[in-house]
């Protein structure tokens, strides 16, 4: 294992990117800590996206982000999350999936999306194929905007998403 | 075999008059009419010995009321893209399927039907690909010109109906569309015979957005953008070859520089991937340790994008004639020394991988993808070339990779581990090839390229991405406006070698029969 870490210190140039997230991500886990004590778990769904969106929000978990640390996870089933992450523009044959994966879901439960796609359908407008973004499917209270928008993009929309997080 | 003796035995087998051969550069189209489209097809599938490459269709009712058809072959010897046209008259949509014949042409067929109404009869499978039974009415063809949506659509009311596999004890798991892990939408039907998977399934389309439709009215360069969004991990491939069908088209010329940009971009592209797939097929296997030490030299490839093209995906880096990663001695140095560093740590993480003895069983002898049936399939790139298929575009097309120590990588046995050794060749390569060609761009020239004129006109376009050849073909109308655009990414095709490689394996080694490939959604459903 100190071979990696080692790795980690000599690869990654601590630079700006770095200090950033140091300072975002410990505000975004005082943030969870107080609203769900102690950790966000977050189910991730692809309703169509290219696949940049979610190199980039794996890309948070790798170790130079290490997302985790700050008390947000991903999980594998609709049942064990908190929140839903959606990419992608919701092609027709997405939306029911994404429908009853969010009725999958316990209360209380919100939906962020990343990435332009998902917002309205992005550089898919106008597409036959596609409902034109994740609100026309489930209510959604953040979108991070990006194309794909960067993994400190994301930490940081996190951090803003939970702090404008209503107690329902 | 030169061309011209190729041009002479297709003439002297099929009683073709000279005139039916078009000539363009590296295409060459052959005229053909309803009667003959299915033995010219036939001859040039075996004495190119090629898959269908692409085959797709055109609406040209307005014009001269016929859909055109074209189904091309790569003819790697010759060097050439081979296409055979037909005609298809507006009023008897019928034509001669060659799927019966060619397996590699059974998805372009299904495609051909369900986007313009075309009807292959005689195909032995003509169910709907990507437009979804549940969703799409009948009667609605996306490429026909005339198309207007539905006003309605979802809950047509049908239903999908996978194969029933019977027998005792045999039971069914459905996966998907929406997948446990942080990946794109399918659905796979295992059916499963105490622990062996007995067969594979696989419904896809759930990533279908129409893009082939949208291109049409798009200027050259806003195309450029979109075809960025085709598939995200493959971006530089995509516009890359996308520009090729342009420059193609338009009869533009390219610098050496560019040229040089362009190999780089392809080649990075294929660094962060097959490192990410790398660290994928560990961590699918419980090997989390080596998969953090892959993510991190992603990271940094990545982050070198970023610095080279201000976007970590190298978007926006591809315009017609144009493309500036490296600009300047800086940028270079910056490159190499990154790249060195990249190659320390995938020693490493090679060496971690293959002193790992239980790593190292799993991935042995576990789904294997036979040559035959990667043959029939039609399946290429390293997915190809792990069972020993001999298909490298820039093999067959060198180019500017003919300055360069490359070589082809090949496997033969077709398991994981024979994929996982391609990719940690091809790295290398891919490592050796960026630094050769670094040191070949001229600093000194004039870097501005004038924006190119486009004119009208069709042109193909074909790059080895990481996966395979993504290739593009194009028709620009007299404003410069596309008017089709074809895609084929290697996904395509190459999806059903995953259900080929699982027969005999237990489900739970079925993520790193699938990481092992690492397909994309999005490329294959478009
Ligand atoms: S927003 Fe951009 S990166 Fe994300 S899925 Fe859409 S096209 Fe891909």
């Amino acid at each position: 294992m100190n071979n990696i870490i080692n790795i980690a210190n000599a690869r990654i140039q601590k630079g700006i990117v770095t200090e950033n997230l140091d300072l975002i991500g410990s505000k975004l886990k005082t943030e969870i800590q107080k609203k769900f004590a102690r950790s966000l778990f977050l189910r991730e769904v692809d309703t169509g996206s290219c696949g940049a969106c979610e190199s980039e929000i794996i890309s948070a978990i790798n170790p130079v982000y290490d997302l985790q640390r700050f008390g947000v996870d991903f999980v594998a089933s609709p049942r064990h999350a908190d929140a839903l992450l959606v990419t992608g523009p919701v092609s027709l044959n997405m939306s029911l999936a994404l429908k009853r994966t969010y009725e999958a879901m316990p209360s209380p439960k919100f939906v962020i999306t990343a990435g332009d796609c998902a917002l309205d359908g992005g550089p898919f407008k106008g597409s036959y194929y596609i409902e034109g973004g994740v609100s026309k499917i489930i209510p959604v209270v953040f979108h991070i905007p990006g194309c794909p928008p960067k993994p400190i993009d994301l930490v940081l929309a996190l951090l803003l998403a939970v702090k404008n997080l209503k107690r329902s | 075999m030169k061309y011209l003796e190729f041009k002479i035995a297709v003439l002297e087998r099929t009683g073709l008059d000279e005139r039916a051969f078009r000539e363009s550069g590296s295409e060459i189209y052959i005229a053909a009419n309803l009667e003959n489209f299915h033995g010219i097809c036939l001859l040039l599938h075996s004495i190119l010995s090629s898959p269908v490459m692409l085959y797709f269709a055109e609406d040209n009712v307005k014009t001269s009321g016929v859909y055109t058809l074209r189904c091309g072959f790569l003819g790697k010897k010759i060097q050439r893209w081979v296409f055979v046209v037909v005609d298809i008259p507006k009023d008897n949509l019928n034509f001669p399927a060659i799927s019966k014949d060619i397996v590699s042409a059974q998805l372009f067929e299904r495609e051909i039907k369900e986007m313009f109404g075309l009807i292959p009869a005689g195909s032995p499978d003509v169910r709907r690909l990507r437009l979804h039974d549940e969703v799409w009415p009948d009667g609605y063809f996306p490429l026909r010109k005339e198309f207007v949506k539905p006003e309605k659509t979802n809950n047509t009311g049908k239903y999908y109906v996978f194969d029933r596999i019977e027998g005792e004890g045999v039971f069914e798991v459905p996966v998907g569309p929406v997948h446990a892990g942080i990946i794109g939408p399918g659905h796979f039907r295992f059916s499963v015979a105490g622990e062996p998977i007995i067969n594979l399934e696989l419904r896809l389309g759930f990533a279908h957005r129409g893009a082939e439709k949208l291109f049409e009215g798009k200027s050259a360069k806003e195309a450029q953008i979109f075809s960025e969004c085709i598939s995200g991990d493959a971006a530089f491939a995509h516009s890359l070859a996308f520009s090729l069908a342009v420059e193609q088209a338009a009869g533009i010329d390219v610098k050496e520089n560019v040229k040089i940009n362009r190999a780089i971009g392809l080649e990075l592209e294929r660094i962060y991937n097959h490192i990410n797939d790398i660290g994928g097929m560990a961590i699918d296997v419980a090997f989390s340790y080596s998969s953090t030490l892959a993510s991190i030299v992603k990271e940094n490839i990545l982050r070198l994008n970023e610095k080279l093209s201000k976007h970590r995906y190298l978007k926006g880096s591809n315009g017609v004639g144009q493309c500036a990663l490296i600009k300047d001695k800086e940028s270079r140095v910056c490159l190499l020394e990154v790249l060195s560093g990249a190659k320390t740590d995938i020693d490493l993480l090679k060496n971690i991988l293959f002193s790992s003895v239980s790593f190292m069983d799993k991935v042995d002898t576990t789904g294997t993808l036979h040559r035959k049936t990667a043959e029939d399939f039609g399946v290429t790139g390293l997915a190809g070339r792990a069972s020993g298929l001999e298909l490298d575009l820039r093999r067959v097309f060198p180019g500017i990779y003919e300055k360069t120590s490359f070589e082809i990588i090949r496997g033969d046995k077709g398991d994981v581990l024979s994929r996982l050794n391609v990719r940690f060749n091809e790295l290398a390569v891919a490592l050796r090839v960026i630094t050769e060609l670094s040191g070949q761009i001229n600093f000194s020239g004039k870097e501005d390229s004038p924006e190119a004129i486009i004119i009208s006109g069709t042109g193909l376009g074909a790059v080895e991405g990481w996966r395979g050849p993504i290739i593009y073909w194009v028709k620009i109308g007299k404003e410069g406006k596309i008017e089709r655009c074809k895609i084929v990414d290697a996904s395509f095709n190459n999806w059903q070698a995953l259900s080929c490689c699982v027969h005999g394996n237990i489900i739970p080694d079925f993520p790193v029969c699938n990481k092992s490939f690492d397909f994309s959604y999005s490329g294959g459903d478009l």
